[in-house]
């Protein structure tokens, strides 16, 4: 189990104390190349799979990707965070999209 | 670096809460409504926002009493799902609170889904729907709103101990490696429950594709066995009935979409074969016993049948589960399943230990003190309190408060005989590695735990069938590992946290195999399968199974304690 960082995205949160991923991860697996200043996952088959680094990333640049003996090539559900809803798009294997929109809070 | 070299940062507050999750956030809210003078203080293994068993989310309250239910009806329904062996007062002093905690989240935001009439949507008798994606950020909120201190990435390793009392806890800061001594007056300990002592469902590169978190390593119950705090029920391990590979939840399938389970064969077998003990609404332990004995016998793979569905009850469930176990609706579309042409595969998963479906745990009282003056349990660390799910550990943790602020009222704060002694056990893995360089790796040792426990401890290869001859030989395995703790090496502090982890899930599972070897009966089938003691008997163990480590000797000493009937009934009834 595993996520995916994509490099060309991942700004490392410069602007930020603690990169969200790094400060979330429930399982202390997320951290800050210090070559390229971007991040990374420290032990892959730790993940649990909670997506709450993908969830939280505000460059989009984290992606899910379930271990090969589990799953297929290419998958994806790629979540969208807004205040008080959560956008969910996912993609099978054959390419057709499914998208979920659902209410994350009561304001 | 040598151990002098490492700084200490000594915390003093009123109430030490360790373990920010699901029971320590709302303990903290209470704790500070109950008394706002108090200093209230978190130590949190991960960041409160997104740690513990709701990170990825919720899609239901499990423990609700529904209109026309009862903390009466509710303790009914708990001790015939417990196969008729539980703590009616600790059940009921949470069941009575139930409603409350959940009314009061309500407030702080958590969507509850409501029928036409405004009330809340049942999904089943004790069940409400949610869309709890965001449900662990909202009562962490609460929590520092309460003015809560919170220190986020501590890992808690042992009780500080003065005269038998509990007055604080050690840890270490896997960010900034200090030495953290956190002196209180009283302490509430909530790290949840334990994941990781048996071999896992999946090898390799998805062996943490468990459904408890894996993050949950035994901490808090590590913690009291190390001090001498009496335990309950860890014979009555977790054994979840879950999807195939990545291991979501059932309920959603079952109590949200009228999902039953069938065999390769296309039979009904709960239908059929568990008619007199409820069919598909048989106590929790059987319905994942009845498919592992198909599977068993040569009937498997079995399913829940969802070709039932409508295109747009598939929606809706992959709705359901992306507020929970997102995983799942990825590995559908990765392996090409639709649930409406295809049945979903079911499998039990290796074992865990926790009080939150079962009952592993403190012995504690209804006021959630444990055997220890100045500690209170509460959340999947507590015991004899099973099906409490979320709302019943937010139940449990306003208790545990109530209680907690009560004490600190009388009492001083101490400091403790081992705040020193802790320092050197906590850093050695870290100057092993510095000074010898080789040794035994913290995932080489829980590798091996895993092994030993799922060959000889009844794991998900032998179908968690277990007699006394393998589970003396898991023994004998145990104690020899226990003296290889001091080769553990730990090249960062990441891994100074999976080198603690593992102790702590050795402690725990030498714990556990004494339980399993004490209970001379099959009380739940599958947690807990004898082949040498096939059958349930109420006549000698209609009773709670408990020990505690003699903390001069480190033996762990066995004793059993009387099972009360309190609300009167069939014991084997849900009504």
């Amino acid at each position: 189990m595993s996520v995916i960082v994509d490099l060309k995205k991942c700004n490392g949160c410069k602007n930020k104390e603690t990169p969200l991923c790094v400060k979330n991860c429930p399982g202390d697996l997320m951290a800050i190349d210090p070559e390229n200043q971007k991040a990374y996952i420290c032990k892959e088959e730790d993940c649990w799979d909670c997506m709450v680094c993908v969830k939280l990333c505000p460059c989009s640049a984290i992606a899910t990707k379930l271990p090969y003996q589990l799953a297929l090539y290419k998958a994806t559900l790629v979540p969208k965070v807004y205040e008080d809803k959560i956008k969910w798009t996912c993609t099978d294997i054959d390419g057709n999209k499914e998208e979920f929109e659902i209410k994350t809070l009561e304001i | 670096m040598a151990t002098k070299e490492i700084k200490t940062e000594i915390i003093e507050t009123d109430i030490l809460i360790i373990g920010g999750g699901t029971a320590g956030c709302l303990a903290a809210v209470e704790a500070k409504e109950k008394n706002p003078d108090l200093k209230v203080t978190i130590l949190e293994k991960a960041h409160i926002d997104r740690s513990g068993c709701l990170a990825a989310g919720m899609n239901a309250i499990n423990a609700y009493l529904n209109p026309g239910e009862t903390p009466e009806s509710f303790v009914k329904h708990v001790r015939a799902d417990a196969l008729g062996l539980i703590r009616e007062d600790v059940v009921l002093a949470s069941a009575k609170e139930l409603n409350n905690v959940v009314q009061k989240v309500e407030k702080w935001g958590l969507p509850i889904m409501k029928d036409k009439n405004g009330q809340y949507a049942p999904r089943g008798r004790w069940n409400i729907k949610i869309n709890g994606e965001s449900l662990k950020p909202i009562i962490a909120e609460a929590a520092k709103k309460a003015g809560a201190e919170v220190y986020n990435r501590v890992i808690v390793t042992n009780f500080l101990i003065n005269n038998n009392r509990i007055v604080g806890a050690t840890g270490f800061g896997v960010r900034d490696g200090k030495y953290y001594i956190a002196r209180a007056k009283a302490v509430i300990v909530a790290t949840g429950g334990a994941a990781g002592i048996y071999k896992p469902n999946n090898p390799g590169s998805a062996h943490h594709k468990m459904w408890y978190p894996p993050f949950n390593t035994g901490a808090g119950y590590a913690m009291g066995i190390r001090a001498g705090a009496e335990m309950t029920s860890f014979e009555m391990r977790f054994i979840a009935l879950r999807t195939k590979d990545v291991i979501s939840p059932t309920g959603t399938l079952a109590l949200g979409f009228g999902a039953p389970q069938v065999n390769a064969k296309g039979e009904q077998f709960m239908k059929t074969k568990y008619k007199h003990l409820g069919g598909e609404g048989a106590p929790t332990p059987i319905r994942v016993y009845a498919p592992t004995k198909e599977v068993k016998e040569g009937r498997g793979p079995c399913y829940m049948d969802t070709r039932h569905l409508t295109p747009e009850q598939v929606k809706d469930l992959k709705a359901s589960f992306l507020d929970m176990y997102p995983g799942i609706v990825l590995y559908w579309a990765a392996n090409g399943i639709d649930p409406s042409k295809e049945p979903v595969e079911i499998c039990g998963t290796e074992p865990y230990i926790m009080g939150g479906h079962c009952q592993a745990g403190y012995w504690i009282d209804p006021d959630r003190s444990t055997t220890l003056e100045g500690l209170y349990a509460a959340g999947d660390v507590a015991g004899g309190n099973p099906y409490k799910f979320v709302s019943g550990c937010w139940a449990e943790g306003v208790i545990a408060a109530r209680s907690a602020v009560d004490y600190v009222a009388g009492v001083e704060r101490l400091n403790a005989e081992n705040e020193e002694s802790e320092k050197e056990r906590i850093f050695a893995p870290l100057h092993r590695y510095k000074e010898v360089k080789e040794g035994v790796t913290p995932s080489e040792m829980e590798e091996r735990l895993q092994k030993v426990m799922d060959e000889y401890a009844g794991g998900v290869t032998v179908f968690y069938e277990m007699n006394d001859e393998r589970l003396e030989v898991a023994l004998k395995h145990l104690k020899r590992m226990k003296t290889q703790a001091q080769y553990l090496i730990a090249e960062n502090l990441h891994d100074l946290m999976l080198a603690h982890e593992v102790i702590d899930r050795i402690d725990v599972a030498e714990v556990l195999v004494n339980h399993l070897l004490y209970r001379k009966e099959t009380r739940w089938p599958g947690y807990q399968t004898r082949l040498d003691y096939t059958e349930r008997d109420d006549f000698n163990w209609l009773k709670f199974v408990n020990s505690k480590k003699n903390t001069e000797t480190g033996e762990i000493e066995m004793m059993e304690r009387p099972y009360t009937q309190i609300i009167p009934g069939d014991r084997y009834l849900p009504r």
